[in-house]
């Protein structure tokens, strides 16, 4: 077995930012869509900490990915509130149901 | 112990890959966070298979720990009865499948062609200087990434010569504390809207 390199690290980056990137796309449950963005973002931060210890990037990698971190949580818990006022007002989350701003 | 390392490899890779799948291809949103926690749980068994000690464990806590705790929440909150499974219609799945294998058909192959370390060379041939040393970061122990994490987020660096990161920290901080009060005033209870 070959010696495990940045490559396969950046494979499995990418396959976690697809996985998001299609649950975002298909998902007709608010919470489901919001569980994309939490892949999508994992996805870069597996990219970044892969180059923070196989190329010249360093520690900053692992400094960006810990913002990344933060700044995913944050975003997830503000989107959890729209998705709980959403609800609150159609009694449902289904995200096909949110059309009155439809032209 | 490192000849195990590519096997632990493949078993955290494929964990992590096999479960982001599922948590698209899974049907009931209450599977689909238990299928998240798996993802987020191997992908903190890769940070630190890398060394990255201080990231894995902070994935560990704060999104294993919270945010997906979060999403069960919201799970709870908003999905009663027939609103947990919403269903899609198969022909729409065989177009997702097709769209996400062949995206991912992109992004590998135009990752695959990229030659990392020549590139790095031709950077250094060029005369990029400040940062690069070189080799990736790998602390003579295996992790202990604390200590530099912690220095460079009060304004220190002691591996190169970058700056450090105070002020993207103390931002990260107010942002921490307005999503705070600003979820909290979004989520307040209020009158539902009655189903008549």
């Amino acid at each position: 077995m070959e010696q495990i390199g940045l490559n396969q690290y950046l494979m499995v980056g990418s396959v976690l930012f697809v996985a998001g990137v299609v649950c975002m796309a298909t998902k007709r449950n608010g919470i489901g869509v919001l569980m994309g963005v939490e892949l999508v973002l994992n996805g870069a931060n597996v990219n970044f900490v892969a180059f923070s210890r196989f190329t010249a990037l360093g520690l900053d990698g692992q400094i960006v990915s810990l913002f990344v971190i933060v700044l995913a949580a944050a975003e997830a818990a503000v989107a959890l509130a729209i998705a709980l006022c959403f609800y609150n007002n159609h009694l449902t989350i289904d995200v096909d149901r949110g059309d009155d701003l439809k032209g | 112990m490192s000849d195990m390392q590519p096997m632990l490899f493949w078993i955290f890779a494929s964990a992590t890959c096999l479960a982001a799948i599922a948590v698209v291809i899974t049907q009931n949103v209450v599977r689909m966070a238990f299928w998240l926690i798996v993802s987020l749980g191997s992908v903190a068994g890769l940070y630190f298979l890398v060394g990255a000690d201080f990231v894995g464990a902070t994935q560990l806590m704060i999104y294993v720990g919270g945010t997906v705790v979060l999403l069960i929440f919201g799970v709870m909150l908003t999905a009663s009865g027939s609103y947990i499974k919403i269903q899609a219609s198969p022909a729409e799945g065989f177009l997702a499948a097709g769209v996400g294998i062949l995206f991912l058909v992109v992004i590998t192959a135009s990752v695959a062609e990229v030659d990392w370390v020549g590139a790095h060379e031709k950077l250094v041939a060029g005369g990029v200087e400040g940062g690069f040393s070189g080799e990736g970061y790998n602390p003579k122990e295996q992790g202990n990434t604390v200590r530099p994490l912690g220095f460079s987020f009060l304004g220190m660096r002691t591996d190169s010569g970058n700056g450090g990161y105070l002020l993207p920290f103390e931002i990260v901080s107010v942002h921490l504390l307005v999503v705070l009060i600003g979820a909290a005033y979004l989520a307040r209870a209020k009158k539902r809207v009655d189903s008549n």
